[in-house]
């Protein structure tokens, strides 16, 4: 009697709900197989990734392994301000960038600046030949270019042999342990890795011009560096344009193999870097709340900064990449 | 192109030998790793710089391949590679599969593989969940937790969404269900693409070295670039190596055992690396396309 509204509508409410569950039923049947196929995938996305991501609220707790993800104590914001206000934190945080710009400004040009340069290489076959070999570094494990590294720039290394038998350098350069070269050393490396993996994106691009703007351009007396301003560059440009911005995305991420590959007691002011800085406090010192919300911290201003990198490649006018 | 001014003609010259000089900055490391790897204890001693061994040794590679830890991580890592390159297609090729048809639910689904490429949990925990799943100080811990990588899930959705779907319907027509067409008709379709990403994903795992440390503990599973690491980035090539026991004469010098070292670690690549080129740029096209 109070409510007589309801009664009435019960059964012109109930009757699309119920045939809503009885169509999504229906479709689930028809489609097991693959509900099936798409079972494995699922559960390794539930499992490895988005249960992590609700392990994430130890960042809010001082996590305990005894008491476990559940009972360990609400702590609030603590960790956090911890870190805003630790000055060991803002040095990771200058590191990081640091190295990222670095990166950005050197590592980021070098296979465009490659990818020109063997688009300009008449012979196709010289072409091919120089390509095998610029990607292979790619392939090489960061332990592997490390270790060249090593080998290469310790005091004892093929490259101060060089300089000492052939340039008379007196003193070994400490390539390795002196601080200020550490950041150059990420770059090159970086680059000598990278850069001939990095042009296959824009040689793919410049695959796409039509030849016959090259052509006209001739007719019309265009010598080869203005066809390459004029003709080549235009044609890479949105790509080029897309890249940065999603670089920008990925300030924060320096990659940990290689920088923790490199880290010793003489870098470690210059070198230590969110990701590394994440091992030594979660991993090495068990700090696991801590180190999570620094996790937390960086996570969430990079997935602002793809976010927003991607809405501004958008509004260049380019598709963006999700 | 048949009025080549000089200036052209110089800036072809000049391109030519730059390019030369960025692929030998390539190879050169290989070069001189490889001949110092086979030379003599005394030519070594003697170092001026050295190009090619003048007499050839293979104490360094005889050295290595008589350490059971090294051998034992050779073995670790071929299995973690064979294992977890099947674990990837399967987990991978199933799910691309499903998210290429008309499923239920199908961007819902999308949405959660895309978001994982934008955000992900973080080491700590992650590293805590692997611990729960009880696979610390297994090797399983280096497959399961990588099983899909949300980036190559994408490119070969995009790739199963090229076939075209007539193939789907008319196998439906005659009464395929859709396990067997995946099976029978979507997966033969794609060798090409499933090679390609089956070797990325193989190198992946031949070369990892942060799940390693991080999930096993236990020196006895070391995976090749652990011991790599110890034995060139540490420079304790002895102690990597277990060889107390071995008590040579003349053990060959750290420094030729490093490149030894190396140069084993990265045969394997470099074996497969003609195969995994004429794939891959293929693959990374694919990719560019918009999934």
């Amino acid at each position: 009697m109070e409510h007589p509204p309801m009664t009435t509508n019960e059964p012109t409410r109930s009757l699309p709900a119920a045939s809503s569950f009885a169509r999504v039923w229906k479709r689930l049947l028809k489609e097991k197989y693959l509900f099936l196929l798409l079972l494995p995938g699922l559960l390794y996305f539930i499992v490895y990734r988005y249960v992590p991501m609700v392990g994430i609220t130890i960042a809010f707790k001082d996590y305990s392994p005894f008491l476990g993800f559940a009972d360990s104590p609400w702590v609030g914001f603590k960790h956090f301000r911890t870190l805003l206000g630790s000055s060991e934190v803002v040095q990771v945080l200058w590191n990081t960038l640091a190295i990222s710009f670095l990166q950005i400004v050197f590592a980021f040009p070098a296979p465009i600046v490659l990818a020109l340069l063997l688009n300009e290489v008449r012979s196709q076959t010289y072409k091919r030949i120089v390509q095998s070999i610029v990607y292979l570094p790619h392939f090489l494990s960061w332990v592997v270019v490390v270790g060249i590294v090593f080998i290469f720039f310790r005091n004892d290394g093929i490259v101060n042999d060089v300089l000492r038998i052939y340039f008379g350098a007196e003193e070994p350069i400490r390539f390795l342990t002196e601080p200020g070269w550490f950041r150059p050393f990420i770059v090159a490396e970086v680059i000598w890795k990278e850069v001939g993996w990095g042009t296959i994106i824009f040689l793919a691009a410049l695959s796409g011009v039509d030849p016959h703007l090259y052509e006209a351009a001739t007719i019309d007396g265009a010598s080869r560096w203005k066809q390459m301003w004029h003709v080549t560059l235009p044609a890479i440009r949105s790509t080029i344009v897309i890249l940065l911005i999603l670089r920008l995305g990925d300030v924060l991420d320096t990659g940990f193999e290689q920088i923790w590959l490199q880290l010793n007691a003489f870098n470690m002011g210059v070198g230590n870097t969110l990701d590394t800085y994440v091992y030594y406090k979660g991993i090495q010192q068990s700090d696991y709340s801590f180190s999570t919300a620094v996790g937390l911290f960086k996570g969430l201003i990079g997935l602002i900064l793809v976010v927003g990198a991607n809405k501004l490649a958008k509004r260049f006018g380019e598709e963006g990449v999700y | 192109m048949q009025h080549r001014t000089p200036g052209e003609k110089a800036f072809d010259v000049f391109n030519a030998i730059l390019l030369a000089a960025i692929g030998i900055a390539m190879l050169f490391p290989f070069l001189y790793i490889f001949s110092v790897s086979f030379s003599t204890l005394t030519d070594f001693l003697q170092r001026e710089i050295i190009l090619w061994p003048s007499t050839w040794s293979f104490d360094a590679y005889q050295y290595i391949l008589e350490s059971k830890p090294f051998l034992r991580s050779l073995g670790t890592t071929a299995f973690i590679t064979v294992a977890g390159t099947f674990v990837n297609l399967f987990f991978t090729g199933t799910m691309a599969y499903a998210l290429s048809r008309n499923i239920m639910g199908q961007r819902f689904f999308l949405f959660l593989v895309l978001f994982t490429i934008l955000f992900s949990a973080g080491m700590i925990p992650t590293y805590l969940i692997v611990k729960e799943t009880g696979l610390l100080n297994s090797l399983w811990a280096l497959v399961l937790p990588v099983a899909i990588a949300p980036f190559n899930l994408i490119v070969i959705r995009q790739f199963f969404l090229n076939i075209p779907n007539e193939l789907n319907e008319a196998a439906t027509i005659d009464g395929a269900n859709d396990l067997r067409i995946f099976a029978t008709i979507i997966l033969p379709l794609s060798k090409p693409a499933l090679a390609a990403f089956s070797l990325f994903y193989a190198v992946g795992h031949w070369n990892a070295y942060f799940n390693a440390i991080l999930y096993l503990n236990d020196p006895a599973k070391w995976t090749i670039q652990v011991i790599l690491r110890q034995i060139v980035v540490i420079a304790e090539p002895t102690a990597a190596l277990g060889t107390s026991d071995m008590l040579l004469e003349n053990p060959p010098p750290p420094e030729t055992i490093q490149m030894a070292a190396i140069l084993l670690a990265t045969v394997p690549i470099l074996i497969v690396y003609p195969f995994l080129q004429k794939h891959f740029a293929k693959g990374v096209m694919l990719g560019s396309v918009k999934g």
